[in-house]
């Protein structure tokens, strides 16, 4: 055996397990959570860890999601570390709660293992939980694999203490949540290396007492010492930067990972294939993974097709898109998500990071997997097919997606 | 020792000059059960009164630290601080939860109902000024029959307020007690009883606004004073399933326990100009049955 195989510690996990393996090992203090299908096993093993002694950590088993999320926003105003999980309903339920952890600037994390939203009731997979919580002021990261959930929600606590804004790490219910492959974990001691305790801003103390999150006007204001002080507006573009710059932290973050623990995440999309590919699939989440399959077929046939994934929603790497498309004539965006009256969220997102660029490529767009719906490769295959012509009319755009479904 | 306005601390923790209505009982009832945890607290508070009382950032009238948080989550927010206390390893800090009547009756109950299922370890205060008062007084789940409000605007509201202490008696919490702004010190001695009780206790506080219930702002004192006097505002506590009738309420039952008429303290009120004879009428059954059943439970009266 090799040295860097005695470091290794491979073992069979599904997608919650590696989420909360993830969320041990980053020694969370305070955990609040609320069951619902198919984050429960996560918030059970979370549950598990800490009456077995195993994570020191306050377990609150809350009587609800908004709950959830209020106990996290305020144990992190006293400086803990705070960690929830949930799907569907329960993000949606969360919906206030989201704008005001991130308003509140605080570093939480949150596994959102990825479901559809009723009505009618469904439980299985889509992202239209995460997507539509969007403009909610959270950086959003898509796991591929169960390893990627792993790593993400460690790396979620360091990007999120660094620049100060909650992280929300997604992952495809069932798909992933409920499948197991092989999962490296890392060792606590190399986790500690990499991430330090958490040393909060802000701890709410008596003996310097502060008033968090007073009402706040449109305009900066002058408090009792003479000092000008930011209005809403400004606290609002704080925000803001803070997200686009945040780009810069998760490379870092990703690039030190690579370098503790040999798996690399230095990027905010990845690649596969795109060196001489003039037609791209772009997906997020483990849809990409099957585009990889699609794509071979694809290649097999002579056409060069190549795979963008995008590991980072919010923020979204405009740049890093148009660079990665450069040389595209087709762009086959796959989205399992809807903005209804519209189109999928994240082919918005690629029409307007190459608008103004050199690239002029073809944008197609197709709706797949809601409610669970499965998507095979040869179905992905078959859309970009069917969207090889328009390489020939020259139709740039169409109005509105295209579903694979039976209507 | 018992407190008296003469041993009382001289510390101030809700400081003058904030910006609540002229006469508003809550900046009286703030005012004295910030003393009585002598500023060795951590406060969350909901949208409601209090949160106009705490001024507009970056200047605030109070020096404690504090947390805002939305209207439904009052409970949670106060768990959240308790665990994350206890999580980084602080000790020797209060926890109170403060929110009005809307926040505790109606949006915030769930959250609340959580906190205390599971023992929270914190104090949660309800002042009551029996409606929506910061957004211009509409009907809550507090608000009592007859009474006009935004939402009751010709007929008065047409149902009896819950009664949230009981709905909090009935989570088997270690502690609970009424008080009415108008009797600061018995307020004050309950809330330094409960600082040192551990789970979850809960204290409702009656709080007249003489601007939602339309009544001269010089009279809130004597509003109060009239609301406990005529029975509808009792002061008791619940120490361990164990209830006591105390301050005003304590008195009346001692001296043969006549309550003055309800009409007494609706007259003086313009919220109430609406309400027929039949629903004083109600109004005063309802009073009279439910001061008999306190009566009936009290345990501390001499023979």
């Amino acid at each position: 055996m090799t040295k860097q195989n005695n470091k290794t510690n491979i073992r069979l996990l599904d997608g919650n397990q590696a989420a909360a393996e993830g969320a041990k090992l980053s020694r969370v203090q305070v955990i609040a959570a609320y069951p619902i299908t198919p984050q429960t096993p996560l918030t059970e093993t979370l549950s598990e860890f800490v009456e077995k002694g195993e994570l020191n950590a306050e377990y609150v088993a809350v009587e609800g999601e908004h709950s959830a999320l209020a106990v996290c926003t305020s144990a992190s105003m006293v400086g803990a570390r705070a960690f929830t999980a949930t799907s569907a309903h329960g993000l949606a339920y969360m919906h206030e709660m989201l704008h005001w952890a991130a308003g509140a600037r605080l570093p939480i994390i949150l596994a959102c293992v990825n479901r559809a939203l009723g009505a009618p009731w469904n439980i299985l997979n889509d992202q239209q939980d995460s997507i539509s919580q969007r403009d909610t002021g959270w950086i959003q990261i898509y796991a591929r694999n169960n390893q990627e959930i792993l790593d993400s929600i460690i790396q979620a606590y360091k990007i999120a203490e660094t620049v100060y804004v909650p992280v929300m790490v997604c992952f495809d219910g069932y798909v992933l949540s409920h499948t197991e492959m092989p999962v490296d974990i890392p060792s606590q001691d190399d986790v500690d290396k990499f991430l330090p305790p958490y040393k909060p801003h802000t701890i709410l103390d008596p003996a310097n007492p502060k008033n968090y999150n007073l009402v706040t006007l449109a305009d900066p204001r002058v408090n009792a010492e003479g000092m000008l002080c930011h209005g809403y507006m400004e606290l609002r573009y704080l925000l803001q930067e803070a997200i686009q710059d945040s780009a810069e932290t998760i490379i870092k973050v990703g690039q030190e990972f690579g370098e503790l623990f040999g798996r690399s995440y230095a990027n905010l999309l990845w690649e596969d294939k795109m060196n001489d590919a003039d037609i791209a699939i772009v997906a997020m989440g483990s849809l990409a993974m099957e585009a990889i399959v699609a794509a071979d077929m694809l290649r097999e046939e002579g056409h060069k097709v190549g795979i963008l994934g995008l590991r980072a929603f919010r923020p979204f790497p405009k740049a890093d898109v148009v660079k990665a498309l450069q040389k595209s004539r087709l762009v086959v965006v796959f989205d399992k998500n809807i903005s209804y009256g519209s189109e999928g969220a994240t082919c918005s997102e690629i029409k307007s990071a190459l608008y103004g660029s050199s690239v002029k490529a073809v944008i197609r767009n197709f709706i797949v997997g809601l409610g669970g719906r499965d998507v095979k490769a040869r179905e992905l295959a078959d859309a970009v097919r069917k969207s090889l012509p328009l390489l020939e009319t020259g139709i740039l755009n169409t109005e509105y997606p295209e579903w694979v479904c039976y209507i | 020792m018992k407190a008296t306005a003469v041993n009382l601390t001289e510390v101030e923790y809700a400081l003058p000059g904030n910006r609540t209505c002229p006469g508003c009982a809550l900046s009286l009832a703030y005012r004295h059960i910030l003393k009585a945890l002598d500023g060795q607290v951590i406060v969350t508070v909901p949208a409601s009164c209090l949160t106009v009382l705490h001024g507009m950032y970056p200047i605030t009238s109070v020096n404690v630290p504090c947390v805002n948080t939305p209207f439904a989550s009052t409970g949670a927010s106060a768990t959240g601080l308790v665990a994350g206390l206890k999580a980084t390893g602080r000790k020797g800090l209060t926890v109170l939860a403060i929110a009005g009547d809307g926040g505790t009756h109606d949006i915030g109950i769930q959250s609340l109902s959580g906190a205390a299922e599971r023992q929270e370890d914190f104090i949660y205060i309800c002042y009551d000024n029996e409606g929506y008062m910061n957004t211009g007084n509409q009907r809550s789940g507090s608000t009592p029959p007859g009474a006009i409000t935004g939402t009751t605007p010709i007929l008065g509201k047409q149902h009896p307020p819950k009664d949230i202490a009981a709905i909090m008696e009935a989570h088997g919490l270690p502690y609970i007690a009424t008080a009415n702004a108008s009797y600061p010190l018995d307020l004050y001695e309950k809330v330094r009883k409960a600082k040192d009780i551990k789970g979850t206790r809960f204290i409702h506080v009656f709080t007249p606004c003489p601007a939602g219930w339309q009544f001269p702002y010089s009279d809130t004192i004597k509003i109060g004073q009239l609301a406990t006097e005529t029975g509808l505002v009792v002061l008791y506590e619940v120490e361990d399933g164990v209830f006591r009738l105390t301050s005003a309420s304590e008195s009346i039952a001692q001296k043969g326990g006549n309550l003055k008429p309800v009409r007494d303290y609706l007259i003086e009120q313009g919220r109430f100009k609406n309400m027929t004879e039949e629903q004083i009428n109600t109004l005063q059954d309802w009073v009279n049955a439910r001061w008999k059943c306190y009566l009936e439970r009290v345990t501390n009266l001499q023979p």
